[in-house]
């Protein structure tokens, strides 16, 4: 099922629709224009097909939540889209995925420049075992060549829009394995954004965490929005509906319905979807 | 659809059904009542049917506080939330039923102290309509039929039309006589009482549709009440050019 029909409309200036945690922006069927789009976008665990024909756009400055059960190819679909799975020999993916009119899928566009315009956070927060500021100033140092002073402003801008900048600024010093897994996970969001990405991956980014430092990654998410196109996998539905401006339901390899949240999750079209979000599902 | 999961999650989905339709058949249970009550001009039966009103109140309530365990506790989506959602405000339309039956019943009850005047067949006729058009509904809830619950959203015109029919009769027994003005009062909101049920019948109908298909009706709601553009002066009810 493709999102052809979906309207492009460009919200003017996404500050304007931010009410309640987002829920303005998330109840209109509004979607801005793609930033990322997959066009029959296949991709095989050696003789595996684990996506056939994915067709699905990733709006700009919103949030798209990935949905479906283990397996389903939601993780797989994250991954292909920096082109993680380049590392492992046997692992190929056909198909589009543009960005800018180029298929970034291709070995023709830059490993490194890519990873740069599309950052990852895991599943597990993973901090170096280095220093908060370090660990911010890691990836930039990879990519660009600034003065002391404009790191230090680079660290603090990063770790403010990570929102963990009141609890680090007095330790910026010290080992950022000593920061609670909550703290941890936002620094890592921060080591991400350090690098001004356009796109932001989230694989599952708060399972590991408790109920609160979980709102405060969502609040982040929805804060974070305003300036970068968010891509997050969850198995956690109530989280996709909170966060997600559009949400997209899989099933073995298949993209099988992409609606905004509020209709994906009050009317869903496509009885599989119908069942797995009510948990039905056998 | 197939069962759900959580096996008491789906016992809990099954007994809001079960409270619905509960009260739905106390309801009508009262509304027939109150008119065989004013047909047969039966003040103790009027008597009963005012005194078991609490007891559909107090079954909105279990069903209120029953909606919003499932909504804290389930966090239900789709067709889920939407039967949890619509089965909240049925019982809130069917309890609005409830009451209009119980002033049936009271007006019954001041009317049988008065010398019959005027046949009651009519209002019984409309009564016996809204009855069917409720008991519909309810059997189309039981079923998640929105076919049948759109079938009887269609009913409600000939209850309206049936109304301001009885309006205009009542209207000339009481210029043909001031002393049938108060007998007829209390018919006219006895009538006036049955055609908001139609609407309430209505109402529940569209909840059923949304319930089960997820979107409104299309189209303009049924109306056949032109009463209110009714005069005094006879002949000169219609409907607005």
């Amino acid at each position: 099922m493709s999102n052809d029909s979906q309207p492009a409309t460009v919200v003017a200036d996404p500050g304007t629709t931010r009410s309640f945690g987002g829920m303005t922006a998330r109840s209109t069927e509004e979607l801005n224009t793609a930033r990322i789009e997959c066009r029959n976008l296949d991709f095989f665990y050696g003789d595996n097909r684990a996506l056939k024909s994915v067709n699905l756009r990733f709006p700009e400055r919103q949030v798209t939540g990935m949905i479906g059960p283990s397996g389903c190819g939601k993780s797989t679909l994250l991954r292909v889209l920096n082109r993680m799975f380049s590392l492992y020999p046997g692992q190929r993916a056909t198909g589009e995925v543009l960005m800018d009119g180029e298929n970034i899928i291709s070995d023709k566009v830059d490993l490194n420049f890519l990873r740069a315009r599309i950052g990852m956070v895991f599943q597990k927060p993973t901090p170096f075992p280095m220093t908060i500021y370090e660990n911010v100033a890691f990836g930039i140092k990879l990519h660009e060549k600034l003065s002391k002073r404009d790191m230090d402003e680079r660290v603090e801008w990063s770790l403010r829009r990570a929102a963990i900048w009141d609890e680090a600024k007095d330790r910026l010093h010290t080992n950022a394995m000593g920061l609670s897994g909550g703290q941890q996970q936002r620094l890592c969001i921060a080591r991400t954004i350090a690098v001004k990405p356009e796109v932001i991956l989230f694989d599952e980014p708060t399972s590991a965490l408790d109920p609160i430092s979980t709102l405060k990654i969502e609040e982040l998410i929805d804060e974070l929005k305003r300036d970068f196109t968010i891509v997050i996998v969850t198995h956690n539905m109530q989280q996709a509906a909170r966060c997600a401006d559009q949400v997209a339901f899989f099933f073995l390899g298949e993209m099988i319905e992409v609606a905004p949240a509020a209709d994906l999750f009050t009317r869903p079209k496509h009885p599989k979807t119908q069942e797995y979000i009510t948990g039905r599902f056998s | 659809m197939s069962e759900h999961i959580v096996k008491a999650y789906q016992e809990e989905l099954r007994m809001l059904r079960d409270l619905i339709a509960r009260m739905g058949g106390m309801v009508e249970n009262q509304l027939s009542q109150a008119t065989n009550a004013m047909v047969r001009r039966d003040v103790g039966l009027a008597s009963r049917v005012v005194e078991a009103d609490p007891q559909v109140d107090a079954l909105d309530r279990d069903i209120a506080h029953h909606v919003v365990k499932l909504l804290a506790l389930r966090q239900p989506v789709a067709s889920d939330l939407r039967l949890i959602v619509a089965a909240m405000r049925i019982a809130s339309d069917l309890e609005r039923v409830g009451d209009y039956a119980a002033n049936v019943a009271k007006r019954s009850i001041v009317l049988a102290q008065m010398p019959p005047q005027v046949s009651m067949g009519p209002l019984e006729r409309m009564s016996r309509m809204v009855q069917e058009m409720l008991k519909d509904t309810l059997d189309a809830f039981a079923t998640d039929d929105a076919a049948k619950a759109m079938e009887v959203w269609r009913r409600d015109e000939p209850v309206d039309e049936m109304y301001s029919a009885l309006f205009r009769t009542l209207l000339t027994y009481m210029m043909e006589d001031p002393r049938n003005i108060t007998p007829c009062t209390h018919l006219l909101f006895i009538a006036k009482n049955l055609e908001r049920i139609g609407d309430h019948a209505t109402n529940i109908a569209e909840i059923i549709h949304f319930a089960v298909v997820g979107e409104e009706p299309s189209g303009m709601r049924p109306k056949g009440d032109t009463s209110a553009l009714a005069s005094a002066d006879m002949g000169e009810t219609g409907r607005a050019p």
